[in-house]
């Protein structure tokens, strides 16, 4: 059974041609400046959730673009990072920093465990499995007495990053995410384009003819997933401290289904298309809040618009026309 | 080319840096914002009613305060707390929001508090039950109007079983909410002196209740208590209905319903429910009057939420023209002294704890034959007085209130 098969634009040759790689620097300074302009335009708040949320799309994307693995339960590692780095934050009194590590590490181990179970299959199967377990983990989250239920953890202090700087100013919070994103961003740019991003590829395109070639695929998946999970989990730590709450909503199976949406209206398989994705989904949700009913039906129309028309995704298509990779 | 078009558009927004300032903090008028379920379970018990009703209090008031006007925002929360805590923190912080109201849904009016406390605004909560608000997570800017978990608990649990309902089942749904109710109701049984005589949880969501109801049916109660809320209410009322729970002599209590429930089930499936209610539309003249005017704008009756709405925002403007000012602090103070006396409630008091008492009422839903006319749906059965619907200072977890050190 095969994997999702996707069919990218080949590269060349294993190392990039100059102007992509050229273009790829201007883009990533383009985004650092975009990120140092934009809290005097837009409101950081909005700019954080932004962030938070482009880097759970990066993250899946890490998976689904590069990995072909779809998985339906990514809410998951996201939620659950969100819990413990509230936990961590609020009832054992941790650094943000620390928070956030531990938020990590869950995703991680929590990553480790389903993938170790969803990679033995294939397919539909691997997304179902990834699904029930996701859905195993948002009843545990109502039941646990640690969650709170479906109050959530409330009040979750932002805390001194390091011990010595204050993060309650929203401004200071937001160059904290800004640095972390641009980090973890350059991260999974440096992971795709790397040895072992190509040989995930090779693995994605035609899993037989990897393990022909010597590639232990069952291991560069399960690493991928981990990793994807791990960053995941990043992202929800960090927004559990920008918010300062936790709650059910972050492991709800429709979180997943947000995320899979961020990353195909984005472009899947991009490396650059999850930021655009996760800039739609939540400016969407963010400034239709006050039409009442009509957010949902116009998330809808814009989600079926997209993928009638934007097969490849928003960035898939400009890449599409500028005849270069991104 | 593609970078030199980057960095011009990069030089773009830093020329637009000076000409987008943040909003300031506007002196000249009193905001109000409500935040709500326009789309999702709980639209039609506030949503779009609930803005309506807002609206009609600022226009009753005159649309000004004091020389301000007085101006008003809403939006969806959709049921998320991060969505809902966005956008308040947005309101307050730049769109220059003095007063904020939740609707239905804990987790965003738990939220919601903690970043009108930090910021020193009044917040109403509406729509929340959790009795949290009030106890552990209480603040001075906190002010729990319509009803809690406590009342629906008390409320019912006690005027039940003096009014012969001694024997109790439960159906609980698996969640906080279900389970504290149940908690809560157990207590205030068995103290009147009720037993209970057995109970059993199902999950959240849960599309069938056969099994549970033929267990409650076969326990021997008397009473069968429905602690849950929204679809999983209405749900086991239909169910109750098909297995004839009513017909074979047992009370069906539903620990919480609004008035549009009722409506969506119909009376012949609904008839004969008790449950408390805060507030209903004919009770009196002045509840008739009001009542009938929502009904000309919104083709529905008000429920409760819509009425409380209505209120907590005169109670709010009626402080702010007393006080002079849109000063949190000052209006809250204000507010705690008042006494309310309008179509909501009457001799209302807002309690230290942040608590607004008034009276709640059992009720009991009319047959089909009892009903005379559209809406006619509940008939009084007893009236709750507010400070035994209410948790006591003696059992209360606020500590600001009762002193004590945390």
């Amino acid at each position: 059974m095969a994997n999702v098969a996707i069919v990218a634009s080949p590269e060349k040759s294993i190392a990039m041609r100059g102007d992509v790689k050229s273009l790829h620097r201007a883009i990533f300074i383009a985004i650092a400046a975009i990120l140092i302009v934009a809290p005097f335009v837009l409101y950081p708040v909005f700019l954080m959730k932004v962030l938070c949320f482009a880097l759970f799309a990066l993250a899946f994307n890490l998976l689904l673009g590069y990995g072909g693995l779809l998985s339906f339960g990514h809410a998951a590692f996201f939620g659950m990072a969100g819990y413990a780095a509230a936990h961590a934050a609020k009832v054992w009194g941790l650094t943000p920093e620390l928070s956030i590590l531990f938020g990590m590490l869950v995703g991680a181990g929590l990553g480790l465990a389903v993938g170790a179970l969803a990679i033995r299959r294939q397919g539909i199967y691997f997304s179902m499995i990834t699904l029930a377990l996701a859905q195993m983990v948002f009843f545990f989250c109502l039941q646990a007495s640690f969650t709170g239920g479906e109050d959530g953890i409330q009040g979750v202090p932002r805390g001194n990053l390091f011990g010595l700087v204050s993060l309650a100013d929203d401004r200071v919070m937001y160059m904290f995410v800004s640095v972390v994103f641009l980090a973890a961003l350059a991260l999974i740019y440096r992971i795709i384009h790397s040895p072992f991003g190509q040989a995930l590829k090779a693995i994605r395109d035609n899993e037989p003819r990897a393990i022909s070639l010597g590639f232990r695929a069952a291991q560069y998946k399960l690493a991928t997933f981990v990793l994807s999970a791990s960053l995941a989990g990043l992202a929800g730590g960090m927004k559990a401290l920008v918010f300062q709450l936790a709650s059910l909503t972050d492991v709800h199976w429709s979180m997943s289904g947000e995320v899979v949406l961020m990353t195909l209206v984005g472009g899947m398989g991009t490396v650059f298309g999850p930021i655009v994705g996760a800039l739609v989904m939540v400016a969407m949700q963010n400034y239709l809040a006050q039409f009442g009913a009509w957010v949902t039906i116009i998330q809808g129309v814009v989600f079926v618009v997209c993928v009638l028309v934007f097969r490849e995704g928003i960035v898939g298509l400009i890449a599409k026309v500028i005849r270069r990779p991104l | 080319m593609f970078v030199n078009k980057l960095l011009a558009g990069a030089a773009f927004i830093c020329a637009a840096m000076p000409l987008a300032a943040n909003a300031q903090m506007s002196g000249d008028t009193v905001k109000i914002g409500l935040i709500t379920d326009m789309s999702g379970m709980y639209a039609d018990a506030d949503g779009p009613g609930g803005a309506e009703a807002i609206r009609m209090a600022i226009e009753d008031f005159g649309g000004t305060v004091n020389g301000k006007k007085i101006e008003f925002v809403v939006a969806d929360h959709q049921n998320k707390a991060d969505i809902g805590a966005a956008r308040v923190r947005e309101w307050i912080d730049r769109d220059g929001v003095d007063m904020v109201l939740a609707g239905p849904n804990s987790s965003v009016g738990l939220a919601v508090a903690k970043i009108a406390a930090d910021r020193k605004k009044p917040f109403f909560a509406i729509g929340s039950t959790s009795s949290r608000l009030t106890n552990e997570e209480c603040t001075p800017f906190t002010i729990h109007y319509a009803y809690d978990t406590v009342s629906l608990s008390k409320g019912i649990g006690s005027a039940i079983v003096s009014d012969g309902g001694k024997k109790w089942f439960f159906l609980t749904a698996d969640y906080v909410f279900g389970t504290s109710i149940e908690k809560d109701t157990r207590a205030v049984v068995t103290e009147k002196g009720g037993t209970v005589v057995g109970s059993i949880k199902h999950p959240l969501g849960a599309s069938d209740f056969s099994s549970f109801l033929l267990q409650a049916q076969g326990s021997g109660a008397d009473t069968l208590a429905l602690a849950n809320a929204g679809a999983d209410t209405i749900n086991s009322i239909k169910a109750a209905d098909e297995f004839g729970v009513t017909q074979g002599g047992m009370r069906l209590v539903a620990m919480n319903m609004y008035l549009t429930d009722v409506h969506a089930l119909g009376l012949p499936v609904a008839k004969g429910l008790y449950m408390t209610d805060g507030w209903y539309w004919d009770l009196n003249d002045e509840t008739r009057t009001w009542g009938k005017r929502y009904f000309a704008k919104m083709n529905k009756m008000p429920t409760l939420l819509h009425a409380a709405d209505y209120s907590a925002v005169g109670t709010y403007l009626n402080a702010v023209k007393a006080t002079g000012t849109d000063d949190g602090e000052k209006v809250v103070a204000q507010m705690k002294a008042m006494p309310i006396n309008d179509m909501f409630a009457k001799g209302g008091t807002i309690r230290p704890d942040g608590r607004m008492i008034h009276d709640m009422y059992l009720m009991q839903v009319k047959t089909p034959e009892e009903s005379k006319y559209p809406w006619d749906y509940f008939k009084l059965v007893k009236v709750i007085p507010g400070e035994e619907a209410a948790t006591t200072k003696a059992e209360s977890r606020c500590a600001a209130w009762t002193g004590a050190t945390q």
